[in-house]
């Protein structure tokens, strides 16, 4: 079982310039996991103090929001490609 | 002009000026700051009142680059009082901001696209691009042919054909995406990370969403520097019912207008509705949402500022209404038929929901109340497609005619056989 993750430009100064990566995680939490093992100055940048995953984060799984797919309970599949995406907001309050 | 920067909207981290629209730090969105103190002396009501009446009159709060040039005279559109209108749907004080008519592609978006692309020139790119639900395609296409841009345009593959041929008779490159905006939207952050273009919705996002802000200083000059007491606005990302808001605060902070506690309210199409729905369950995030509404330019699932649409609504105590297809369709006829305005289907979600919160109550018959209009009805005429029987033709002569005339005027007559 392997999935890929995608890393965006704007977290791979926290992953040594990584921006892709294989694992064998096998839904969001246990990548998160292995993310935070991994690279520990990337784990404030995916959840919040309460351990939520960030506002602006977006995760996809093969193109579909993973909030679609039944987010932290989805199981990945093999072959699965994970997609971090920052949420490009602009409004003001 | 004042001096401007982006600044992180969560943890204040400072940007300077750049093609960015997250804060590294944080991942939180940036926004566009000003100096208001050095603001204040250029934005006055004298001397906006003597500059031409397009959006470039308010400059001083728009982030342009030193000296910048407009080539064009986009925004200061009509504020039409709508007296018949205001009669169907049981209103008293009832305006049009009407951007159907803003040029030069006929929706507000040319007013974010103005701005983004003064940045674009001024940050070195020689493309532009942007993901598009249309009329930001069409407007993005247009001034980047007006200003010597070359163009590549994202729309998802369906959108209505007005808006496909309003983008590709510019001369850009346009890529349709065999899925939802939502989904284009996304393909875009990933090109944008990997191509030096200018992204005027994603990498120059701050300055391009600055550009809404016209909106609303154009409703308090035409209201004679007065806010409203309400204001309704279409939602699809949910960036412009914030950038009225930021507008309206800073004429109360640079002491143009009375301070004002003005009410915001979110329209949006029922199949598309993840911002009402956030607000009618009293929810400070959206769920995302599968769009299946005619309202093409408003279907965006995940809308972007979907928390900070929410925030700026509820604080304020607005409401968030939607409505049915159907109901879109009547009412860009009702608007149409009582006041001479051809909007497209956001305009309908608009007017729609205006006579729900007028019905419901929760706006006042006699509070002033400003509709916002952003969008032309030429652009989505197959949403009307057998709404009008088609007359058969008549013979070019008078007798024809009056014949045609009783026909119009009496119960039809009974043939006999």
């Amino acid at each position: 079982m392997a999935i890929t993750v995608q890393i965006p430009t704007a977290l791979r100064r926290h992953t040594d310039g990584v921006g892709k990566l294989d694992c064998g995680a096998n839904n969001l939490n246990e990548l998160f996991a292995v993310l935070d093992e991994k690279f520990p100055s990337l784990k404030p940048h995916l959840r919040d103090e309460a351990g939520q995953i960030r506002r602006f984060l977006n995760v996809y799984v093969n193109e579909e929001d993973i909030r679609f797919l039944g987010g932290a309970s989805y199981a990945f599949q093999d072959g699965d490609e994970v997609l971090l995406v920052p949420s490009i907001a602009g409004g003001g309050e | 002009m004042a001096s401007y920067e982006l600044r992180c909207r969560e943890c204040g981290k400072r940007w300077g000026n750049q093609a960015r629209s997250i804060c590294d730090d944080c991942f939180s969105p940036l926004e566009v700051t000003y100096d208001y103190d050095e603001a204040r002396a250029e934005f006055t009501r004298e001397k906006i009142a003597a500059r031409a009446p397009n959006m470039w009159r308010y400059a001083p709060l728009l982030p342009l680059p030193v000296d910048y040039h407009a080539t064009l005279p986009v925004g200061f559109t009509p504020l039409l009082s709508a007296p018949t209108l205001a009669k169907e749907i049981g209103a008293r004080k009832l305006c049009i901001k009407n951007d159907a008519v803003c040029l030069p592609t006929l929706s507000f978006k040319d007013r974010v696209v103005a701005v983004a692309l003064a940045q674009a020139r001024a940050f070195g790119f020689d493309t532009v691009s942007c993901s598009s639900t249309g009329n930001l395609a069409n407007s993005v296409a247009a001034q980047a042919a007006r200003n010597g841009f070359k163009a590549w345009i994202f729309i998802p593959a369906d959108l209505e054909p007005a808006k496909i041929l309003g983008t590709q008779v510019y001369g850009a490159k346009l890529v349709r995406i065999a899925g939802s905006y939502d989904q284009v939207n996304r393909l875009c952050s990933q090109i944008a990370d990997e191509h030096q273009w200018g992204f005027v919705n994603v990498n120059l996002r701050p300055y391009y969403a600055e550009g809404s802000k016209t909106v609303g200083f154009e409703i308090a000059e035409q209201l004679g520097w007065r806010l409203p007491d309400n204001v309704v606005v279409p939602m699809a990302g949910g960036s412009l019912i914030t950038k009225i808001k930021k507008a309206f605060d800073e004429l109360i902070t640079l002491g143009v207008v009375e301070p004002k506690a003005v009410k915001f309210f979110g329209a949006q199409a029922t199949g598309c509705s993840p911002i009402s729905t956030a607000v009618k369950a009293g929810r400070p995030e959206i769920e995302p949402q599968r769009p299946s509404t005619i309202a093409r330019s408003l279907a965006i699932g995940n809308p972007a500022d979907g928390h900070y649409a929410i925030k700026a609504i509820t604080k304020s105590g607005g409401w968030s209404e939607d409505v049915s297809d159907r109901e879109v369709v009547e009412s860009i006829q009702l608007l149409a038929e009582t006041e001479g305005i051809f909007t497209e289907t956001a305009g309908g979600v608009t007017v729609g929901c205006a006579r729900k919160l007028y019905r419901d109550g929760r706006i006042g018959p006699d509070e002033t109340t400003v509709l916002c209009i952003t969008g032309n009805g030429l652009k989505t005429t197959d949403v009307l497609t057998g709404e009008f029987a088609a007359e058969a033709p008549i013979a070019p002569k008078l007798a024809e005619f009056e014949r045609f005339l009783q026909g119009t005027l009496d119960v039809p007559e009974v043939v006999e056989v």
